[in-house]
């Protein structure tokens, strides 16, 4: 199971993957960090041809994987991206895991130091619902996609829009571009000011360079 | 078991006569060994299943263990039982013989074919003995690659294989890497371990300490060190199983009987178990085959070969790669295919591995492990595809 359980609906979900896939250039080199069962890796190499590989923690996710034909190998994204040269991927993506790293700005290093660009998806904790649920409740907040209780959620580390624009300044790296996204993976009404995502984006998708 | 006897004068000596097809290279075309030795005339034995196509892309080639040989996927002549991986290769099977073109080779130093200590020495016309060269993996390589330009094979669709196979594999790879379009190193190593070769020391002064070993000329005496080479068995079988998959078959489980016998018979089935592999392996087995054959593992070292950076030995390699381990294997444990996973991302190659969940220990690649089964279809598929052969479609693969 991703750290992140999408309880959407399959086709809309596919909506999270086709955008993300839509910001790989056609035939680059790709790492997908944390790939799961592989329906995203999948999708790049049917639909943009691209060279594709992947890292994943759980044994179920990996066997699965090869067996489907995809390169991927079973490791954990903590401690294994320490043994890929600079440069050498065209983009490392890591979807709806930063927050489950015991360590998201090393990992993000990394991606910045392995690939061209990193590509962050992740589920933005200051959405108004989960503000509003905290405030009301005063207990941690448990969102249709955030369903884990506080005890026993693999989701270590969340941050919020605000917060990951914050850490990328702090690195250094450069934002080439950036968008808000509903929990179906759709993005948010453009018209809507770019400060405004923090409150209103359930999910963010960023698309990173270093230096 | 006080026989002292030469093998069976009825059965053919398959070290001289072997049941397969033989590739035989005259005195002129001498194998350049890695001591500096020079090993010629010389044979390799070998099986071949299905069929080579026009363009001679859909060969591949199964590399075997200490103690197997050529005979994959048809009745053993020396044991007259099946291959020892009939469970994979096959008609369907994960390595398709109706799609591919399989070769396996017995190895170099063995006893089923190709030249080794058992062969006849053409300087004396006794066997070799101890007279015949150390060999390394890589020479077994070197061989392997004679063999298969001579069939006209410039690159392999495959090289895989399991623990001493996955040595070849990773020496294929690395010294041959134009030539290998994809490779499955199996439960299996870099390095031979000190752990291992400690094994393997064992195993082989047990051989030497028999009275009919001869210092290795056992066949010129007409013995067998039947007693060290079954003892040698004993040891290296425990390190091929998990102490789960003993207790799972074993237990503290009496061999037919309701007590102990308050002596030294074999009272435990575990025991029993053990002495009925030795005695059946030296039967099929030379004992100075085997000698060689673990001093070839306990030297294998390919970072070594390569300034000792493992990364070194796959720098460049378009070869696609597929790694595999098994939880319960102590003797080549998951770390050691962890090393070679992190040597081929530095390097940059095309890599899959996977660990597989099971209590059958190191000798899991040769039994009936179903997720070995659909990584190797997934991997050979996936390798097919990019390689422009044609794959059948798969109900699964949705």
């Amino acid at each position: 199971m991703s750290p992140l359980e999408l309880n959407a609906d399959a086709a809309f979900a596919r909506v999270d993957l086709l955008n993300l896939a839509s910001m790989v250039e056609p035939g680059s080199r790709v790492l997908d960090v944390g790939c799961g069962d592989g329906s995203l890796l999948r999708l790049l190499a049917e639909k943009r041809s691209v060279d594709a590989r992947g890292i994943e923690l759980s044994q179920s996710g990996v066997n699965l994987c090869v067996a489907k034909g995809l390169s991927v190998i079973q490791g954990d994204a903590d401690t294994d991206l320490v043994y890929y040269p600079d440069g050498s991927f065209d983009y490392v993506i890591l979807s709806q895991t930063l927050q489950a790293m015991r360590q998201p700005r090393v990992v993000l290093e990394h991606m910045l130091r392995i690939g061209r660009r990193a590509i962050v998806a992740f589920p933005n904790f200051g959405h108004w619902k989960i503000r509003l649920q905290l405030l009301a409740t005063g207990r941690m907040p448990v969102t249709k996609n955030l369903a884990y209780t506080w005890y026993e959620t693999p989701n270590i580390h969340f941050c919020t829009i605000n917060d990951f624009i914050a850490l990328v300044d702090d690195m250094g790296a450069v934002i080439e571009q950036a968008s808000a996204l509903d929990r179906f993976g759709r993005p948010v009404e453009m018209s809507l000011p770019r400060a405004m995502w923090n409150l209103f984006g359930e999910q963010a998708v960023f698309v990173l360079s270093g230096k | 078991m006080t026989r002292h006897h030469a093998a069976d004068p009825n059965k053919r000596n398959e070290a001289i006569e072997p049941s397969s097809l033989v590739a035989h290279f005259g005195a002129d075309e001498p194998l350049a060994l890695e001591s500096g030795e020079s090993l010629g005339p010389w044979s390799i034995a070998y099986q071949a299943y299905g069929a080579l196509n026009a363009d001679k892309s859909n060969a591949i080639l199964l590399c075997h263990a200490l103690t197997g040989d050529q005979h994959v996927a048809n009745i053993n002549p020396v044991t007259g039982k099946s291959g020892w991986w009939e469970t994979m290769v096959g008609p369907g099977k994960p390595f398709d013989t109706d799609r591919f073109f399989i070769i396996c080779a017995n190895v170099l130093g063995s006893c089923l074919g190709t030249t080794g200590p058992a062969s006849l020495d053409p300087k004396t016309g006794k066997p070799y003995a101890l007279h015949f060269p150390v060999v390394t993996i890589r020479d077994m390589v070197n061989a392997q690659a004679k063999l298969v330009d001579r069939l006209g094979i410039d690159t392999l669709f495959c090289v895989a294989g399991g623990s001493m196979g996955g040595m070849q594999v990773l020496e294929w790879a690395a010294s041959h890497a134009g030539r290998v379009f994809s490779a499955m190193p199996i439960a299996t190593a870099a390095k031979h371990t000190a752990q291992n070769i400690a094994f393997h020391e064992v195993g082989r002064q047990a051989v030497m300490a028999d009275p009919d070993w001869h210092s290795g000329r056992y066949l010129e005496e007409g013995t067998r060190p039947e007693k060290g080479l079954a003892v040698a068995r004993m040891a290296a079988h425990i390190t091929y199983l998990s102490e789960q998959a003993l207790h799972r078959k074993f237990g503290r489980n009496l061999q037919e009987r309701a007590a102990p016998t308050f002596s030294f018979d074999a009272d435990f089935e575990v025991e029993s178990y053990l002495r009925y592999q030795g005695r059946s392996f030296v039967e099929r087995f030379d004992a100075n085959s085997y000698l060689f054959l673990t001093r070839a593992m306990d030297y294998f070292d390919l970072a070594k070969e390569h300034d000792g950076v493992l990364a070194r030995a796959f720098k460049g390699s378009k070869t696609r790669f597929c790694i595999v381990s098994f939880t319960s294997d102590w003797l080549f444990p998951t770390s050691d295919s962890r090393a070679i996973v992190h040597a081929l991302n530095a390097a940059g190659a095309s890599v899959s591995f996977v660990e597989i969940e099971t209590d059958k220990g190191h000798d899991a690649f040769l039994l009936d492990v179903p997720e070995l089964f659909e990584t190797t279809r997934g991997f050979i598929d996936s390798a097919a595809r990019a390689r422009g052969l044609a794959v059948p479609v798969r109900r699964a693969d949705g």
